[in-house]
């Protein structure tokens, strides 16, 4: 009953699409939009919702439309529903955040379908039973993002951003319908209970393993299929960039998971050395890359690579658990990696948000044109605070939660018996402890510059604060990201039973632990309370401030900045962006990015100011991407001079072909 | 128990600051400031008015008191004189890591508040530090846990003390990386001097360069709390002796807090002759002298995870 | 007691690992001599310490020459020589030294991974005096190659012969004539390079062995 009526949301978010495109000039449409999608996605929420804490078996409905003998199969078990309820939220949050910002879209015709469209097909691949369902709607979901990208496509960049994003999508599916064929076999069976059924040998399982991590890993943005990423979601409007960054990535991830672990089945050890690598390399990478970064919504996008790093660390430490047959250590190390999914997507959105309430007001995404916001707009200011706070992994936010459990099944990584896993698993520990110190050094770069500080251009001072739909879903979430982080005992909880599902066994049951503490082991090894330290925190906070204010002193006043005696009035001599990542940027960089610094002093006397340039060039890009793009254009050009040739020319064409053909079936009989 | 070590580590704090200058001036043949001028100096501060910059946000009112909690907190679940701490399951050594964390985090975006360039170099520079010292420390974790089987602080004291332990060589290098790391994040020399005047060699002073008044008196406060939290964790790791188990009764609590004084009375003067008898690093070199830490706690750390018997 | 004796010697092989790392990461010339007076003192302290527990007296000659010349007279020696030539006080490296001391760890871990398996039969002591022992060469070896200064070359030559040391007195038996041999020809080659430094320092005025390459033969 649950997947029909899901199944009538979707239906209901298509035809709201079809209906917006009609009725799209006019003003109050976005609204009335934006409100329905908002029920929509909170009603599938909610049932999504339902489903994953009864903890029911899987329910099943197959449709007579699509592929003649094949008909659409959808399923709703465990890992769905836990997907569903993270992009529904991150859906439902975005729709209310749309029906602020909504109002001040330029092109609503081009937005409003397609991101009804979009839901709907994120929807529609977490339901998916059947290869081609899969395809179908990871196609669809591809495409009217990509549409979403292409709606300012007036803009500089953007076009150029659509275009990347298009081929990379195409790239993935490809790999994705290899790895499906591969999985049906020679007897064609493309219903995902026949591949489950089916014991694929080791070869084709790491050749699935492979496509899938192209496929499913370039959407999600792992190094190096990750360049699209910071280029098109920062181009779509602000609440799509979310729905991006937040929530298709984690679309991805459940791709990967379905295939690698629920189609394919037992993983080899060695799939998750691969796996754990891939996502140590790309945390410190993104992280690196977002350090680099001045623009706003590409430092958050860089910062997403980072997470899904995280995400891969975790799984692959499930899948090297699994195949050595510690089931405990597995779901650990996947309820983590699930935990995190769900707290990236709440922070991540949130971030995003903020980043649109400040393009929103001063028309910027630049941090080096922004700063002293925190004046003009408080609670954009605050919960964008939050959501920095719950990213950088501190307590009691949840980033820390789940990366303390990630910590902790790193932890029980000795017991593995290969070598090669006792070697790689403590450098993985060490990248993600250095891209998580980094991420907050990042994150106090991103607040800072563009908060903190003052003003260092006329639209950074005359900021207005954004409406309160905007602010109601930041709220939203930052509330969220504090409830996940204090009472983390309950989401652990309700991933049980995809962990179940997945490893065959799931975590001890944190209901009954006394304090609301977290235990994951045992209570000898180690124990977490966020709510006991968030209130303890508090606490102490408010007693040393009522101590102080009774028997101290309360008296404050305000005067001019002291800075050492030279105060400046020019809010340029403040740190800039790219002044504050400089000593990161030479300790990290110089290697990595070819970091290098030029200065051109004026001469004395000169009237006009020294300059610094700073270059930064992407070796990836360079290696990885402009090579092949340089071939196919070269191999372009060759076969474009077949556009211009004679007549003559075409007819001896058309006559060699069908020479070759005769000749070819002379040979062949 | 719980509120009797906390109490007694905020009251431990400044006369650690105390000694450490004291010792210093000795070597130098100097008298040296009065044993107990940081608490005078903390009263003076708290009773003065706040001279707050026109361009400060509520953030940077509020930030003091957000350090000093996060701090005190940490400090408060280290042992010191015993075990069994009632909130030590709240949170273990990595928590205590993480809240550290908080409290920089705060510390560096207050520096950004004001839209001073001094504040800008004392942040950039410390999220520098923090991005390798904050790996490193985790690593020493992870050879301590690994080594203990639990990331529970008390336990891993309770493990160390084993005899069965004995001197091994992750435990040395996890030492030499701790102390490594407990110099820098405590913005002592060779990282940062903590008695400069000038400010292109600041990097904790160029952030608080702004507080004055009750503010700054409760950020040099948390930052002496600091110092005693990681003192504590090495005595409470590498010299674990004399720490009473709970429940043990007021004969071994007192001699438990009588042995912490001495062991915060040994570091102090380490640290004194140590901070006199080698220069501050430029700033670039920092950066070299925490990511050998940091291979040091990698090492350590992968020495655990290959075998149970070598290192 | 045999707890402690196991102890101690493991402690010493895992200190001379930590040297060798202390010799990667220091930038001028007179704090890596002293760090390598360091190095040949823990030497002589574990080889010491094996010829207590192994009951071998003949070691206790070993510990006394590696102390003595290795630790007291060779510093000194380059000490002078680094005084009368005048070279540059800092060692430029190769690559910068944060990257050296990650290559360490790297080479840390194969040797790890090499000798653990192989030595499956050995004794636990024997088996980690072994992987260290490795660990220490091709750390020596690092060094080699990662600097541009002639006596920080030499400096990573001699503590390759270090790493020898422990690994023989680990394994039971190593006669003292090898060790007298073994230390003269060390004393035999640092004359030599000390006779070639003043040479090189003398037509080139520098000791920088990138700028000799240009003066190889091959290149006209």
């Amino acid at each position: 009953m649950a997947l029909r009526l899901l199944l009538g949301c979707i239906a209901a978010l298509l035809a709201m699409g079809v209906l917006a495109v009609a009725g799209a000039r006019e003003r109050r449409t976005s609204t009335v939009v934006y409100a329905l999608a908002l029920l929509a996605t909170a009603l599938a929420l909610l049932l999504a919702l339902g489903v994953l804490l009864a903890g029911a078996p899987a329910l099943r409905l197959t449709l007579p439309i699509g592929v003649p003998w094949l008909g659409a199969h959808l399923r709703l078990d465990a890992l769905s529903a836990f997907f569903l309820v993270v992009i529904n939220l991150g859906g439902a949050m975005a729709s209310l955040y749309g029906l602020g910002y909504g109002a001040h879209e330029e092109a609503p015709a081009r937005v409003l379908p397609f991101f009804l469209a979009f839901l709907a097909g994120m929807n529609l691949v977490l339901l998916a039973d059947d290869a081609f369902t899969f395809l179908f709607s990871w196609e669809f979901m591809s495409l009217a993002s990509w549409a979403l990208v292409m709606a300012h496509h007036r803009r500089s960049g953007n076009a150029g951003a659509g275009y990347l994003y298009l081929l990379m999508a195409s790239f993935g599916t490809l790999a994705l319908i290899l790895a499906f064929g591969l999985l049906a076999g020679p007897a064609g069976g493309y219903e995902f209970a026949a591949m489950r059924a089916a014991e694929p040998s080791a070869l084709m399982g790491t050749a699935v393993l492979a496509l899938a991590l192209l496929g499913a890993g370039s959407k999600a943005g792992i190094v190096p299929l990750h360049a699209w990423l910071p280029l098109a979601h920062p181009a779509a409007p602000s609440h799509v960039s979310a729905l991006m960054s937040g929530v298709m990535t984690k679309v991805a991830v459940y791709g990967f998971v379905r295939l690698v672990f629920d189609l394919v089945g037992a993983p080899l050890w060695w799939w998750g050395a691969i796996v754990a690598f891939i996502g140590g390399v790309t945390a410190v990478l993104g992280v690196l890359h977002a350090l680099m970064e001045h623009d706003l919504k590409r430092l958050l996008a860089y910062h997403t690579v980072e997470n899904i790093g995280i995400i891969f660390i975790g799984l692959g430490l499930a899948a090297a658990f699994a195949a050595n047959h510690m089931q405990a250590a597995a779901a650990l190390a996947l309820t983590a990696a699930l935990f995190h999914v769900f707290n990236h997507s709440v922070f991540k959105s949130l971030l995003f948000f903020g980043a649109g309430a400040v393009l929103g007001a001063t028309g910027e995404r630049d941090m080096e044109r922004l700063g002293g916001l925190i004046h003009r707009m408080p609670r954009t200011a605050f919960a964008f605070l939050v959501g920095s706070a719950a990213i950088s992994a501190l307590p009691p936010f949840n980033g820390f939660v789940s990366e303390w459990l990630t910590f902790q099944a790193i932890l029980l990584s000795p017991a593995l018996p290969q070598w090669l896993l006792k070697f790689l698993v403590p450098a993985i520990g060490a990248a993600l402890a250095l891209s998580a110190a980094l991420a907050a050094a990042c994150f106090v770069k991103a607040f800072g510059v563009t908060f903190l500080g003052r003003p260092r251009s006329d639209v950074a001072r005359r900021a207005q604060e954004t409406d309160r739909f905007s602010l109601g879903a930041m709220f939203v979430l930052a509330a969220l990201c504090l409830v996940a982080g204090a009472l983390p005992g309950y989401f652990i909880d309700a991933l049980g039973p995809v962990a179940q599902a997945l490893v065959g066994v799931h975590l001890p049951a944190q209901r009954g632990v006394d304090w609301l503490t977290i235990v994951p082991i045992a209570r000898s090894r180690s124990s977490y309370n966020g709510l006991l330290v968030l209130l303890f925190v508090a606490l102490s906070a408010f007693l040393a401030a009522e101590a102080i204010h009774r028997f101290a002193s309360k008296r404050l006043r305000r005067a001019p900045a002291w800075d050492c005696g030279f105060p400046d009035a020019s809010p340029m001599t403040q740190y800039t962006a790219g002044s504050f990542s400089q000593p990161i940027r030479r300790v990290f960089g110089s290697v990595l990015f070819r970091a290098r610094e030029r200065v051109h002093m004026a001469p004395p006397g000169a009237a006009q100011p020294s300059q610094l340039h700073v270059d930064l060039r992407d070796l990836l890009w360079e290696t990885l991407y402009l090579p092949p793009a340089r071939f196919v254009a070269a191999l372009a050009r060759f076969f474009n001079r077949a556009q211009f040739l004679t007549i003559r020319a075409y007819l001896t064409l058309v006559f060699g072909a069908l020479v070759a053909l005769l000749m070819v079936l002379a040979v062949w009989q | 128990m719980q509120f009797v070590q906390m109490l007694l580590v905020l009251a431990a704090a400044p006369l650690l600051t105390g000694y450490v200058r004291k010792v210093k001036a000795h070597i130098l043949r100097r008298q040296g400031p009065p044993l107990l001028q940081p608490y005078r100096d903390l009263l003076r501060l708290l009773k003065k008015d706040v001279v707050l910059a026109e361009s400060a946000s509520w953030f940077f009112r509020a930030a003091p008191y957000l350090v000093f909690a996060a701090t005190w907190v940490a400090a408060a679940l280290v042992p010191t004189f015993a075990t069994g701490l009632i909130f030590s399951h709240a949170a273990d050594v990595i928590a205590i890591v993480a809240l550290l964390g908080s409290a920089r985090f705060v510390l560096a975006l207050a520096g950004l508040d004001v839209g001073t360039s001094f504040g800008g170099i004392g942040s950039s520079r410390e999220m520098m530090i923090a991005s390798l010292a904050e790996p490193a420390m985790l690593m020493v974790v992870f050879t301590l846990s690994l080594l203990a089987g639990s990331t529970q602080l008390s336990f891993i004291a309770a493990a160390l003390q084993a005899p069965e332990v004995g001197l091994r060589v992750s435990l040395a290098m996890a030492l030499v990386a701790l102390i490594m790391v407990a110099l820098a994040e405590n913005a002592r020399i060779p990282v940062d001097n903590p008695a400069t005047h000038l400010e292109l060699t600041m990097v904790h002073e160029a952030m608080i360069l702004e507080y004055s008044g009750r503010h700054l008196a409760l950020i040099e406060l948390a930052s002496q709390v600091k110092l005693v939290l990681y003192i504590s964790i090495i005595a409470c790791v590498f010299l674990p002796w004399g720490i009473a188990i709970a429940g043990a009764g007021v004969a071994a609590y007192l001699a438990g807090i009588a042995l912490y004084a001495v062991k915060l009375a040994a570091a102090g003067l380490a640290l004194g002759v140590f901070e006199t008898a080698i220069a501050k690093m430029r700033v670039f070199r920092v950066s070299d002298f925490l990511g050998a830490a940091l291979m040091l706690g990698l090492l350590a750390t992968l020495l655990r995870f290959v075998s149970a018997q070598i290192g | 007691m045999d707890r402690l004796a196991f102890d101690v010697a493991h402690l010493c092989a895992g200190a001379l690992v930590l040297v060798s790392f202390m010799l990667l990461y220091q930038d001028r010339l007179t704090g890596l001599i002293n760090t390598f007076a360091v190095h040949a003192l823990v030497v002589s302290v574990s080889v010491a310490w094996q010829a207590y527990i192994q009951q071998a007296p003949h070691l206790y000659i070993t510990a006394a020459i590696a102390l003595g010349i290795k630790a007291l007279v060779i510093p000194l020696a380059l000490h002078r020589i680094i005084r009368r030539l005048g070279i540059h006080r800092t060692i430029e490296p190769v690559v910068s030294i944060g990257q050296t001391m990650l290559a360490g760890i790297g080479l840390v871990a194969l040797s790890v991974m090499v000798m653990l398996p192989v030595t499956a039969q050995a004794g636990t002591l024997a088996r980690e005096d072994l992987a260290f022992a490795l660990s220490v060469i091709l750390l020596g070896l690092l060094m080699m190659i990662s600097r541009r200064n002639a006596v920080s070359q030499v400096i990573g030559f001699m503590s390759i012969e270090n790493g020898l040391i422990l690994a023989a007195t680990g394994a039971k038996g190593m006669p003292l004539v090898v060790e007298i041999s073994v230390a003269f020809s060390i004393l035999i080659a640092l004359i030599v390079i000390g006779i070639f430094l003043f040479r090189i320092r003398e037509r080139f005025e520098t000791v920088d062995i990138h700028l000799l390459h240009e003066h190889r033969g091959e290149q006209p």
